[in-house]
C-alpha cells in the first residue's frame, strides 16, 4: 500500500507541475505582453513600464514560473490588477460560497440518487423501474442552467418560497445561507443525480448476478434480503468513484450556476477578471480549479486502492 | 424496447439534424431582422414558436441555432477521435512501454482540465467565440476517446487473429489499423454519440456564460442568457430553446442506447 501510495504521490506530483506549467504557458507567454494586454492598446509607455515592474514581467520566464508557483505553496497568489487585493484573500472569501454549494449539491445528488438506483435495481424491468431510468435519461439531457431558470419562476418568482438569486454570507445564520444555496443546489444536483441513479442501478445489478448472492439467496434470503444484507456494501465502490470524480465537476458546474443565481463565487468572480482582463485572477482560479480536480482524483485512487487490494498488488 | 430506443433517438435527432440542414437554404424570417413592433409574442400563425424581444422569429433563430450547437459538437467530438483514437492504438499497441505511459498520463492531466475550466483559460486569451467553444470542448474530447479506445484495443492484441497477423509478418501499425480499428468502431460510434450530446449541452453552457458563440449568430445558449431576465413575463422565450436542447440531447442519448444495444454482441446474446 505505502508503495502505490508513494507511486501515486510522484504521480499528482508531477500532473501538478504540468498543469501549472500548462496554465503559465497559455495566460503569460501566448498572447504577447500581458501588460498591454491587461491594460489596453491605448495605454501610456511608463504606465506599462510600472505594470511590468509591478507584475514582475522584466525578470525571465522561468523566473517567473518559479516565483509564481513557489507563491502560490506559500499561499501567495499574487495581488489582482483590477482590485488591488490579494488574489489568495479573494478567492477564499468566494470560495465560502462555491465550495458550500458544491457540497450540498453532492448530498442532494447522493441523497435523490441511492434510493432512485436501489429502487429501480430490486424492481428491474417492472414499471417502477422503467419509470425511474425514464427519469434518469430526462434529467442527463437537461442543462442545469436551464433547469436552475425554471426553478427561479416557479419557486422564486410565483411561489416566493426563496430569493431569485444573491447571497446574504454566512453572517446572517447557517439556515439563511443554505436557504440561498437550496435552488442552486437542486440544480446542479440534477443531472448528477440522474447518472448517479444509474450506476448505482447497474453497479448493483451486476453484483446481484454474482454467485455469493446466489448462495445467499440459496440459504433462504429473499431478494430483498439479499440486495441490502450482502449487495449493497459491495455494489458502493463504483458508485463512491463516481461520486469522488463528480464533485470536480460540480465545482466546475458550480461557476455557471452562479451566473444563473448571481451568487458571489468563484464563477462570478472569473467571468468578472476575463471581462476585465485581471490575467493574475484568472491564472489564479483556473489552477485552483485543476488543483482541485486533481486532488480529488488521488484520493479517489488511493481509496479505491484501500478497499481493492488487487490494484495495490498490480501496482 | 431497445429498438424503440433507437427510433425514438433517432427521429429526434433526424428533426434538429434537418432544421440545421435547412436552415442553410431556408427559414421563415431572417434572424438577423429586428421588428420591435412584434416584440414578445407568443407562439401563433405567423410566428410559429413567437418572437424574442428584439421581435426576431424564435423558430427561425432555434434552426439557425441548431446549427451552431450540432456544428460545434460535431467538429468537437470530429477532434476527439482524430487525436484521441491514434493515441489510443498507438498507447494500446506498445503497452507498458515508455509511449504507453506518456500517452495515459498526458490524458490524466488534460482529464484534470474539464472543458468550461479549458474555455475560460481560452477566452481569458482569445476573447470568447464558438471556435474556442470547439477547441474547449475537442480538447476535453480527446482522453475520452483515447481511454476507450486502449482499453478495448489492449484484449484484442491477446486474440489468435492477432497473433495470425503479426506471424504473417505484419507491422505493428498495420495491425492497428487493420484488425483492431474495425474491431473497436462500434464502440466509437456510440461514445461518439454520447460525446455528441454532452457537446451540445457544453456548447449551451459556454454560450450561455458568453464564451461560446457571440451575437448576432444565434445559438440555444444565448438564447437562453437573453430569456433570463425576462423568464417572468415571457416564459416561452426560455422554455423553447431549452426544450430544443432537451429534445436534442435525449435524441441523441436514446440513439446511443439503441446503439449500443445493437452493436454489441454480449447485449444481443442477452437478448436472445
Amino acid at each position: 500500500m505505502l508503495r502505490y501510495s508513494l507511486k501515486r504521490l510522484l504521480s499528482l506530483a508531477i500532473s501538478l507541475i504540468i498543469a501549472s506549467l500548462v496554465i503559465f504557458l497559455v495566460i503569460e507567454v501566448a498572447p504577447g505582453d500581458p501588460a498591454s494586454f491587461m491594460l489596453g492598446m491605448n495605454a501610456q509607455e511608463d504606465t506599462l513600464n510600472a505594470l511590468r515592474e509591478e507584475l514582475g514581467l522584466n525578470q525571465s520566464k522561468l523566473e517567473r514560473y518559479l516565483s509564481w508557483t513557489f507563491g502560490m505553496l506559500q499561499g501567495d497568489f499574487g495581488t489582482s490588477y483590477t482590485y488591488r487585493t490579494p488574489v489568495a484573500q479573494m478567492v477564499a472569501d468566494r470560495l465560502w460560497v462555491s465550495l458550500p454549494l458544491a457540497l450540498y449539491a453532492l448530498a442532494l445528488s447522493t441523497l435523490i440518487a441511492f434510493p432512485a438506483g436501489i429502487y429501480a435495481a430490486s424492481r428491474r424491468g417492472a414499471p417502477g423501474d422503467v419509470a425511474v431510468m425514464g427519469a434518469t435519461q430526462l434529467g442527463v439531457a437537461i442543462p442545469n442552467f436551464w433547469f436552475a431558470m425554471m426553478l427561479v419562476l416557479v419557486f422564486a418568482i410565483n411561489l416566493r418560497w426563496f430569493s431569485a438569486g444573491g447571497f446574504p454570507g454566512w453572517d446572517e445564520g447557517l439556515f439563511t445561507g443554505l436557504k440561498a444555496l437550496t435552488l442552486p443546489a437542486i440544480a446542479l444536483a440534477l443531472p448528477q443525480a440522474a447518472i448517479l441513479a444509474r450506476v448505482m442501478r447497474s453497479s448493483l445489478l451486476d453484483i446481484l448476478n454474482e454467485d455469493f448472492i446466489r448462495t445467499a439467496r440459496a440459504k433462504g434470503l429473499s431478494r430483498r434480503q439479499a440486495l441490502w444484507r450482502h449487495a449493497l456494501r459491495n455494489a458502493l465502490i463504483p458508485v463512491l468513484t463516481i461520486i469522488g470524480l463528480q464533485f470536480s465537476f460540480l465545482l466546475a458546474g458550480s461557476i455557471i450556476i452562479e451566473q444563473v443565481f448571481y451568487l458571489p463565487g468563484l464563477g462570478r468572480l472569473v467571468f468578472q477578471s476575463i471581462s476585465q482582463r485581471d490575467l493574475i485572477v484568472v491564472e489564479s482560479v483556473v489552477m485552483l480549479l485543476v488543483f482541485a480536480v486533481i486532488m480529488v482524483n488521488f484520493i479517489v485512487d488511493l481509496a479505491y486502492a484501500f478497499v481493492d487490494p488487487r490494484l495495490r498488488s498490480r501496482s | 424496447m431497445r429498438s424503440r430506443n433507437l427510433i425514438i433517438g433517432g427521429v429526434l435527432s433526424a428533426l434538429f439534424i434537418a432544421a440545421a440542414l435547412i436552415s442553410f437554404l431556408w427559414t421563415p424570417f431572417d434572424v438577423t431582422q429586428m421588428n420591435i413592433p412584434a416584440k414578445l409574442q407568443t407562439p401563433n400563425g405567423t410566428h410559429w414558436l413567437g418572437t424574442d424581444h428584439f421581435g426576431r422569429d424564435i423558430f427561425s433563430m432555434i434552426m439557425v441555432g441548431a446549427r451552431t450547437s450540432i456544428a460545434v459538437a460535431l467538429v468537437a467530438v470530429g477532434i476527439g477521435m482524430g487525436v484521441g483514437v491514434p493515441l489510443g492504438l498507438a498507447a494500446a499497441a506498445r503497452q507498458g512501454s515508455l509511449l504507453d505511459e506518456v500517452i495515459m498520463r498526458g490524458n490524466d492531466l488534460v482529464f484534470a482540465f474539464p472543458s468550461l475550466v479549458i474555455a475560460i483559460l481560452i477566452t481569458a486569451v482569445f476573447g470568447p467565440g464558438a471556435v474556442n467553444a470547439i477547441i474547449a470542448i475537442g480538447i476535453f474530447n480527446i482522453p475520452v476517446f483515447a481511454r476507450l479506445t486502449r482499453g478495448a484495443a489492449l484484449p484484442l492484441w491477446q486474440r489468435e487473429f492477432i497473433m495470425a497477423a503479426r506471424v504473417a509478418g505484419k507491422g505493428v501499425s498495420r495491425i492497428s489499423l487493420e484488425h483492431i480499428l474495425p474491431n473497436v468502431t462500434n464502440l466509437l460510434i456510440v461514445q461518439g454519440t454520447i460525446q455528441f450530446s454532452l457537446g451540445i449541452l457544453a456548447e449551451a453552457g459556454l454560450s450561455y456564460v458568453g464564451l461560446g458563440a457571440q451575437p448576432p449568430l444565434p445559438s440555444w445558449g444565448r438564447m437562453l442568457a437573453d430569456a433570463q431576465t425576462m423568464v417572468n413575463f415571457a416564459p416561452h422565450l426560455a422554455l423553447i430553446p431549452g426544450g430544443a436542447i432537451i429534445l436534442t440531447v435525449l435524441g441523441l442519448n436514446l440513439m446511443g442506447d439503441g446503439l449500443r444495444d445493437l452493436l454489441d454482441p454480449r447485449i444481443r446474446v442477452e437478448r436472445t
